[in-house]
């Protein structure tokens, strides 16, 4: 592979995972906060609220793995290679 | 590059990224480390299947109960979707995507595939080749315009001008975009999972990749319950045509 290549795609490789990580990081945050808030004010519902929290969480977290889908591809399937 | 993850070296939970095990059928390659999997997977099903129902009591025990447990927790899924009227019909599909992709991940998780030596590749669980997931997420675009047509017939296409015809390049991406992320998603989590596994495997083999391993089980079992979760929750939106829902994506 030319060099110039292999580089770039590690570097758009770590930037891909990187930068996606940025806004699931910021939602589950926010998803997570609510839900403690949820629970503090009303305990019984603990159960409902955690089940809610963990099936959105991983719609979150399913952003971050797009990214990191774009970066398996760019380092193990390199189109450019 | 990033050759080191395909050494030998590793002891169990290696992976080979891009390296099949192919096979020839007529003018088609297939990857046969997956068909290979997915039968033992199918068989597992069936097997469990048939102990259960094959001397019913009344009193569950056993593999009956297991079973029946199973079967409470799909249907559960497909009602909490669908609502009480309408899931009946949709319960053997939706089911049989949540079992078939619960045991596929767990098989790659729990399965020492590795002692089973391959000419090239390896086993793993079928849901980390990217061709099972679009396959999966393929057969429920297919229910899902299953489901609006035999509704509404022709009439299901009204849903793309409904709000306003201007919206009409958007929910025509929309049904691109749905087995796209469906099974990127799915495919994209098993496949990490198992990287970090071999990664952690690779820097400390003992026992610290363990805590890791237990999230991958956690992850697996929560992403199939997504996906048979999403499945429910298309094959709803094209039932009960435009309006009330707009979660998910």
């Amino acid at each position: 592979m030319d060099p110039l290549v292999s580089a770039a795609s590690v570097l758009a490789a770590a930037l891909a995972i990187g930068l996606a990580a940025i806004g699931p990081g910021i939602g589950q945050g926010n998803a997570s906060g609510s839900a403690v808030e949820g629970i503090a004010r009303q305990p019984e519902a603990e159960g409902k609220i955690r089940g809610t929290l963990l099936l959105t969480l991983a719609f979150m977290e399913s952003l971050t793995i797009y990214g990191l889908v774009i970066a398996l591809v760019l380092l193990f399937a390199n189109p450019f290679s | 590059m990033l050759s080191f993850l395909a050494t030998p070296t590793l002891p169990l939970a290696s992976l080979e990224v891009g390296h099949h095990f192919y096979w020839q059928i007529g003018g088609l390659k297939v990857h046969g480390q997956v068909f290979i999997v997915s039968w033992i997977v199918i068989g597992i099903l069936l097997i469990a299947s048939l102990l259960a129902t094959r001397n019913i009591q009344r009193i569950p025990s056993g593999m009956q109960n297991l079973m029946e447990y199973a079967l409470e927790f799909v249907r559960e899924i497909a009602k909490n979707q669908l609502g009480e009227k309408e899931y009946r019909p949709w319960l053997p599909f939706i089911g049989t995507l949540f079992l078939f992709i619960f045991v596929s991940n767990w098989s790659g998780a729990l399965v020492p595939w590795k002692l089973i030596k391959l000419p090239e590749g390896e086993l793993a669980a079928p849901t980390n080749d990217i061709n099972t997931t679009v396959a999966l997420a393929l057969l429920v675009s297919l229910a899902y315009f299953y489901a609006g047509f035999s509704k509404k017939g022709l009439g299901y296409f009204g849903k793309y001008i409904q709000p306003t015809p201007v919206l009409l390049p958007i929910a025509i991406l929309e049904d691109f975009t749905k087995p796209l992320s469906l099974s990127f998603r799915l495919f994209g989590n098993i496949l990490a999972d198992e990287l970090v596994v071999a990664v952690l495997v690779l820097l400390v083999p003992l026992f610290v990749p363990l805590p890791v391993m237990l999230l991958g089980l956690f992850t697996s079992a929560i992403q199939a319950l997504v996906f048979a979760t999403l499945a429910g929750a298309y094959i709803h939106e094209a039932l009960e045509g435009h309006g009330e829902e707009h979660g998910e994506h």
